[in-house]
């Protein structure tokens, strides 16, 4: 009997325990580790965060749907892990400690034959001074990565709008809170959220809303933006993006490293060096992500962390970690099967895995500051990744260590984007984008890197019904519900 | 007086160079039949992409 050991039950751990529960029946155990004890449909968290949706909405307790899929669930996190065992076998093992409330503190050693890392980010609030502490949010801006997180700051939004009502006007700044942070799509979804409830609530004219963010260009997204084809051109999401604030009167600030919060206030740092204070009343500014810190022992309790992380905390992968300056960069540096080259039996997939280099051209102001986002690891590559790594791990179980491994490449994978703006069946909109390949592969498709064809976006009461209709479909998937594995990731 | 999707421009501002939709493209935005049609064509786009992605 083989034990696979999941660590972390988010997008991209729950695909892979999901299925690999499915496929290996009940002679193989699966167990997943992860700190809390509710799934969250994170893209929801947007609705949550303009007070549209409950955090239950967007939530499920995950004791019974691992109970059902028999999966063994312990509500931990993950410490560190020892590949190559410890003093008294050579089995690999992963410390954890409990976090649920009759255990909280207790640490246990979980032995593993294979284990995929699925721990997602840690949301690095600490590395913007003022922008939060480690442990979340700060005291001056809010944030939409966690539903509690969403929930506080459809709360701080309210008080707004109360304000607002009362003849007091305020600013809005919306974007992210540091030169290397990635998901500025989800930004991108709140500033619009913001702006179209503010109009429902009739106090738009009382409001003044400005984006902030470490693009280089608006619309470029963490993957150097993409091109669209609309009336026979292939246009820019620049231009979509510029279309789309100017259309609302969002302003907007570019280029910028968000260097210090304060009460009501940012210092920021431009690309062309110059620095600059921006003023708020409300502010929702990304946090950069790291990963989540877990450390590794080699089999004498030698650390050996860097030999199986990149210093950003995410897990080494089969990339090419070697590929220096932006023009050497490929499409083939990005990994395809999300095995540690070290450890075989250990794979990371979703925003857990350390990606080669960024997506977006590397740039830094002449004080050597680097303003540019780091590559996102949305939710579809997300699912994708975490269904071919547990594909993978059950060939090996079943079929035998040779089987060979299923790929996945970022760099030979779709993504479908949808950024709602408002949630109302007839006024809301959305922007509904897919983006083919994720990462641009300049030697196939020369000049855009990406197939136009299958690239597209546009703006439309149909988009916002895709992503209704992508809430329910996920939360149904990750419940298990019958028919759960016809759903695409 | 400016027209609706003219007014935010400001000269030589952040957006001066943008485009923004006149109101046939607003229309559409919110026009249910016509939505309607988008919302099968990009749910059949997105499988494709979905598909090559797998
Ligand atoms: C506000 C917001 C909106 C977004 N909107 C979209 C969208 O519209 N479309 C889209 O495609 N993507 C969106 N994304 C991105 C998407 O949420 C991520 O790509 C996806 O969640 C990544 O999946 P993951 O499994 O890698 O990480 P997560 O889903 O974050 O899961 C990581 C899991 O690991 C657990 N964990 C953490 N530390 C440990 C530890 N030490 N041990 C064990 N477990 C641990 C966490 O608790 C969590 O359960 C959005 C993100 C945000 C923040």
């Amino acid at each position: 009997m083989a034990r696979l050991v999941v660590l972390g039950g988010g997008v991209s751990g729950h695909t892979a325990a999901t299925f690999a529960a499915k496929w290996l029946g009940s002679s193989h155990e699966v167990v997943v580790v992860t700190p809390n004890a509710k799934w969250n449909w994170i893209p929801s968290n947007i609705w949550v965060g303009v007070g549209l949706m409950s955090k239950e909405e967007v939530t499920f307790d995950l004791a019974s749907v691992y109970a059902k899929a028999g999966i063994t669930y312990k509500q931990a996190k993950a410490v560190s892990i020892n590949p190559e065992g410890g003093s008294s076998s050579d089995k690999p093992f992963v410390s954890i400690e409990y976090t649920l409330e009759s255990r909280e503190g207790d640490v246990e050693d979980v032995e593993y034959d294979y284990l995929i890392n699925a721990t997602g980010p840690k949301l690095n609030f600490a590395a913007t001074p003022g922008l939060g502490d480690e442990n979340g949010l700060g005291e001056h801006t809010v944030s939409v990565c966690t539903a509690d997180h969403a929930v506080h700051a459809s709360q701080e939004l309210k008080k707004c709008i109360q304000k607002m009502k009362n003849g007091e006007r305020q600013k809005f700044l919306i974007g992210t809170g540091h030169g290397l942070c990635t998901c500025q799509g989800a930004a991108f979804e709140y500033i619009f959220n913001i702006e179209h409830e503010l109009k429902k609530a009739g106090v738009r004219d009382m409001a003044d809303i400005k984006w902030i963010s470490n693009e280089s260009f608006l619309g470029d997204f963490g993957v150097g933006g993409l091109h669209m084809k609309a009336m026979g051109f292939a246009v820019s999401s620049r231009i979509f993006a510029e279309s789309l604030f100017a259309e609302r009167d969002v302003d907007w600030i570019i280029g910028a490293h968000v260097s210090k919060v304060e009460a009501g206030s940012v210092d920021y740092e431009l690309l062309d060096g110059s620095v600059g204070k921006e003023s708020f009343d409300f502010s929702m500014l990304i946090p950069p992500f790291a990963g989540v810190g877990i450390k590794a022992y080699s089999k004498d309790g030698e650390d050996i962390t860097a030999e199986l992380f990149a210093p950003n905390g995410f897990i080494k992968v089969d990339a090419n970690y070697s590929a220096g300056a932006y023009e050497n960069w490929k499409a083939s540096d990005w990994p395809a099967t999300y095995q540690n080259p070290t450890y075989t039996n250990i794979f990371a997939c979703g925003i857990a895995f350390a990606p080669p280099h960024p997506i977006s051209k590397p740039m830094s102001s002449p004080s050597g500051t680097p303003i540019n986002p780091t590559p996102p690891r949305t939710g579809m590559p997300s699912g994708i990744m975490g269904k071919t790594v547990a594909h993978s791990i059950c060939d090996r179980i079943l079929k035998g260590e040779d089987a060979p491994l299923h790929r996945a490449s970022m760099a030979e994978m779709g993504a479908a984007c949808v950024a709602s703006a408002g949630k109302g069946i007839f006024d809301g909109t959305a922007a509904a984008m897919t983006i083919y390949p994720v990462v641009p592969d300049f030697d196939k498709y020369p000049g855009t890197g990406r197939d136009t064809d299958y690239t597209f976006g546009e703006i439309g009461l149909a988009g916002h019904w895709i992503k209704h209709i992508l809430h329910h479909l996920f939360m149904y998937k990750a419940q298990l519900k019958p028919g759960w594995t016809l759903i695409p990731e | 007086m400016s027209k609706y999707s003219e007014k935010n421009i400001k000269a030589y501002g952040n957006n001066f160079t943008t485009m923004t939709p006149g109101p046939v493209a607003k229309f559409l935005r919110t026009c249910v039949i016509y939505q309607f049609i988008r919302f099968i064509v990009i749910n059949l786009k997105m499988l494709v992409v979905v598909k090559k992605s797998h």
